[in-house]
C-alpha cells in the first residue's frame, strides 16, 4: 500500500484489479471510443479547413459594395395609378461613395486582418487573334496581398502589378498562349484599352478562377472601367473566418453599404459544413454514450457482486460518502486510462491516414493539424464521462444498507 | 473500613428494544419483543435461541446496522437513537468490531492489508503504526507466516482468524460475533473459539457470540436464549467448559 495514497484509491485500484478481464475490456472500449473520436474530429476539422481555405483562396471573406439600386416609380400626384409590375432597374458598375472614408470607418472594427480597396468589372483580354472574356480586378497590391494569398498562388513571375503590368491565371496564360514578358491588351465596354506586361501566373486550384481573373494595377482598372478615382467593393480579411457574417452585418450597420459575407454567398457550402459537423458530434455522442454505458454496466455488474464486501466496508465504518467516492473513481480511472490510450490510438490512426491518403503527386490530400487541445479535451470529456456514467452504481452502493447486504 | 466493588464499565445497554418489519403495510410483523440487556466490560456471553427467533436481528440492532423500531440504545453509555447516520457509522467503527459466520474478507487485499483496513478506513491514508499493529494482530492469531498471501489463498479456519483479527484491528470495546465458527469443521471451530476466548481474558474487550452450538454456548460466562422475540432466560454459566 502506497502511504500516500488514500484508503478510497487504494481500494479502487484493488477492485478494478481483481475484476482485470472487465477493467480491460472496458478500458478497451473506452480507448477504442475516444481514439475514434479523435480521429474523426482531426480528421473532419482538417477537411472542413481544407475546403475553406480552398474557398478563401480567391474569395475575400467580406466583400462591402454599393447598395443594390432600385427602381422607384416617379408619381405626378397621389391618385396617379402605379404599375403593379415595376421592372427592376439593371445594375451598373458604379464606385463607393466616399470610398476613403468608408475605408478608414471598416479599419476601426475590431477583429479585421485587413482592408482593400477594389475596382473590378467585366473586360476582354486579347492576344493576337485570341480573346477571352476575364474579371478585370483593380488591386492595390500592398494591401490586396494581405487580404488574398497571391504570393501563394503564384506558378511563375510575382503577384504585384505595377502600373503597366498585369498577373493572369495559368488557364489563361495557357488559352492565349501567352508567358511572363508577354504583352496583353486589356478591353472594357467603356471602349477603353490597355496593352500591359504579363508579370505574373496564378493557380488557383480552380480551372474557372485561373480562366477569369486578371489583376492589374487600381489605377490602371479605374480608368478601363471608366470609375475615376473610385472602387467597386471594398474587401476585408477577418482573423476568425466564421464571424465574417456577424462582422458583415455591423459593417452593414456601420456604413449602410451592403456586406457580403463569404458564409452568405456560400450558404448551400455552408449547410453541407453544418451538416457534416452536426454528423461528427452526432457520433461523439453516440460514441461517448456507449463508452458511458459501458462503463456504468462493468460498476453496476461489479456493485452486485461486491454487495457483501461492501456491506462488510460499511460494517466496518465506512462511511456512505467513502463508498460513494470508491465507485466514482473506479469511472474516473476508467474514463482517463481509456481516454489516454484513445488518444494515443486517434494520434496512431491519423499518422497512418497521413502517410496514406496522399494526391497522385505525392502530396497530402489535405493537412490535418494534430491540435494538443483535442487531446486534452478528449481525456477530459473521457474522464467526466467515466465519472457521470459511476453516478448511478457508486450511489447504489453507498445506499446499500449493510445488514442486508451482508446477509445476501 | 467498607469495601467498595469494583467499579464495572457497561459496554451496551438496551431498554425495551423492538423491532418490526413492514411498518405501516398489512404484512407488519414484530420480530423483536421490548429487549431488556446490559453486557458489562469483559463479559464473554453466548447468544442462543432457534432459527427465526431474532437472534441476527437483535445482532444487527446492537451492531448499529439497522436501527430499533422502538426502545433504546446505549453503546459505550452514548445513545445512539438520535444518532444521524455518518455518527453512527463512525460509532460502530470506533466501538464495534464484527466477525460474521462466513468471514467476508476482501479478496483483493492480503490478510495483512484485510486486518488494515478499518483503521485505514477510517484515518484516510496507511501509515507505518497501522501496519505494525495489524501485523502484531495476526501474530496473535498464529497467522504470520501468511500474512501477505491473498485473503483467497487460505484455508477457512485462517480466513476466519483473519476476521477475528480484522474485528480487534480498532481496538473496539464490544464484538459481535454471529456463528463464527458455523462454516468450519469442529477442530477449526474450536480453535476460533479459543482465539476468542483468549482476547476476551487478555485484552478485556466484551464478547456477544451468536451460536446454534450447545457445546460452543457451554464455553460462554452467560448464556442469554432468545425465543419467539423475547428473552426467555438470561443466566450465567457456572459451569464454564475450559479447553486446553
Amino acid at each position: 500500500m502506497n502511504r500516500f495514497a488514500p484508503f478510497e484509491w487504494i481500494t479502487a485500484v484493488r477492485f478494478m484489479q481483481e475484476g482485470k478481464v472487465q477493467t480491460l475490456l472496458i478500458i478497451t472500449g473506452v480507448a477504442l471510443g475516444v481514439g475514434v473520436i479523435v480521429f474523426m474530429s482531426a480528421l473532419v476539422a482538417g477537411m472542413q479547413a481544407n475546403i475553406i481555405r480552398r474557398t478563401l483562396n480567391y474569395m475575400a471573406p467580406i466583400v462591402v459594395i454599393p447598395p443594390t439600386q432600385v427602381a422607384r416609380p416617379q408619381r405626378p400626384d397621389e391618385k396617379a395609378a402605379v404599375s403593379a409590375l415595376v421592372q427592376p432597374r439593371s445594375q451598373q458598375l458604379r464606385s463607393i461613395d466616399q470610398w476613403q472614408k468608408v475605408r478608414a470607418q471598416i479599419e476601426q472594427l475590431p477583429d479585421l486582418v485587413a482592408v482593400t480597396p477594389v475596382a473590378s468589372g467585366p473586360g476582354f483580354a486579347l492576344r493576337g487573334e485570341a480573346s477571352r472574356a476575364v474579371t478585370v480586378i483593380g488591386i492595390e497590391p500592398e494591401s490586396y496581398l494581405r487580404v488574398i494569398a497571391l504570393a501563394e498562388k503564384i506558378v511563375a513571375g510575382r503577384p504585384n502589378p505595377g502600373t503597366a503590368d498585369i498577373v493572369i491565371g495559368i488557364a489563361l496564360a495557357s488559352d492565349l498562349g501567352a508567358t511572363i514578358g508577354d504583352k496583353l491588351r486589356l478591353a472594357t465596354a467603356s471602349g477603353a484599352a490597355e496593352t500591359l506586361n504579363i508579370v505574373g501566373i496564378l493557380d488557383f486550384g480552380s480551372k474557372g478562377v485561373n480562366q477569369r481573373n486578371v489583376y492589374i494595377a487600381l489605377r490602371v482598372a479605374q480608368n478601363l472601367l471608366n470609375l475615376a478615382g473610385g472602387v467597386s467593393s471594398i474587401e476585408i480579411k477577418v482573423q476568425d473566418p466564421f464571424a465574417a457574417e456577424l462582422i458583415a452585418q455591423a459593417i452593414e450597420a456601420e456604413t449602410g453599404l451592403e456586406a457580403d459575407s463569404w458564409i452568405r454567398t456560400n450558404a448551400q457550402f455552408f449547410s453541407a459544413v453544418a451538416a457534416q459537423t452536426l454528423s461528427n458530434t452526432l457520433i461523439r455522442f453516440f460514441v461517448g454514450l456507449t463508452a458511458a454505458l459501458g462503463i456504468a454496466s462493468v460498476l453496476v455488474v461489479s456493485v452486485v457482486q461486491k454487495s457483501k464486501e461492501i456491506g462488510i466496508l460499511r460494517a466496518m465504518g465506512t462511511s456512505r460518502l467513502q463508498v460513494l467516492r470508491l465507485f466514482l473513481l473506479q469511472g474516473a480511472v476508467m474514463g482517463l486510462t481509456g481516454s489516454l490510450l484513445g488518444s494515443l490510438l486517434g494520434w496512431a490512426f491519423l499518422m497512418l491516414w497521413r502517410g496514406w491518403a496522399r494526391n497522385a503527386d505525392g502530396s497530402p490530400m489535405f493537412i490535418i493539424v494534430i491540435e494538443p487541445m483535442l487531446f486534452v479535451l478528449a481525456t477530459a470529456g473521457a474522464t467526466l464521462v467515466g465519472i457521470l456514467a459511476a453516478m448511478a452504481p457508486a450511489r447504489r452502493a453507498a445506499r446499500l444498507d449493510p445488514a442486508v447486504a451482508i446477509r445476501g | 473500613m467498607s469495601v467498595t466493588a469494583p467499579l464495572k464499565i457497561e459496554t451496551l445497554r438496551l431498554e425495551g428494544v423492538r423491532k418490526s418489519y413492514g411498518i405501516g403495510t398489512p404484512v407488519e410483523a414484530e420480530v423483536l419483543h421490548g429487549i431488556d440487556l446490559a453486557l458489562q466490560a469483559g463479559e464473554f456471553a453466548a447468544l442462543i435461541g432457534p432459527s427465526g427467533s431474532g437472534k441476527t436481528t437483535l445482532l444487527n440492532l446492537i451492531g448499529l446496522l439497522d436501527r430499533p423500531s422502538g426502545g433504546t440504545l446505549f453503546i459505550g453509555g452514548q445513545k445512539t437513537s438520535a444518532l444521524a447516520d455518518t455518527e453512527l457509522t463512525r460509532l460502530r467503527g470506533r466501538s464495534i468490531g464484527f466477525v460474521f459466520q462466513y468471514h467476508y474478507l476482501l479478496p483483493a487485499f492480503t490478510a495483512l492489508e484485510n486486518v488494515m483496513m478499518p483503521v485505514l478506513a477510517a484515518r484516510g491514508h496507511p501509515d507505518e503504526e497501522m501496519r505494525a499493529t495489524a501485523a502484531a494482530l495476526l501474530d496473535k492469531v498464529g497467522l504470520t507466516p501468511w500474512r501477505d498471501n491473498k485473503a483467497n489463498d487460505i484455508s477457512g479456519g485462517q480466513q476466519q482468524r483473519v476476521a477475528i483479527a480484522r474485528a480487534l484491528a480498532m481496538r473496539p470495546p464490544l464484538v459481535l460475533a454471529d456463528e463464527p465458527s458455523g462454516n468450519l469443521d469442529t477442530q477449526s471451530a474450536d480453535s476460533v473459539f479459543d482465539l476468542m476466548r483468549s482476547v476476551n481474558e487478555t485484552s478485556g474487550t466484551t464478547f456477544l457470540i451468536v451460536t446454534h452450538d450447545p457445546r460452543l454456548a457451554q464455553r460462554c460466562d452467560r448464556i442469554i436464549e432468545l425465543v419467539d422475540g423475547n428473552i426467555l432466560s438470561d443466566r450465567p454459566n457456572s459451569n464454564v467448559i475450559r479447553r486446553g
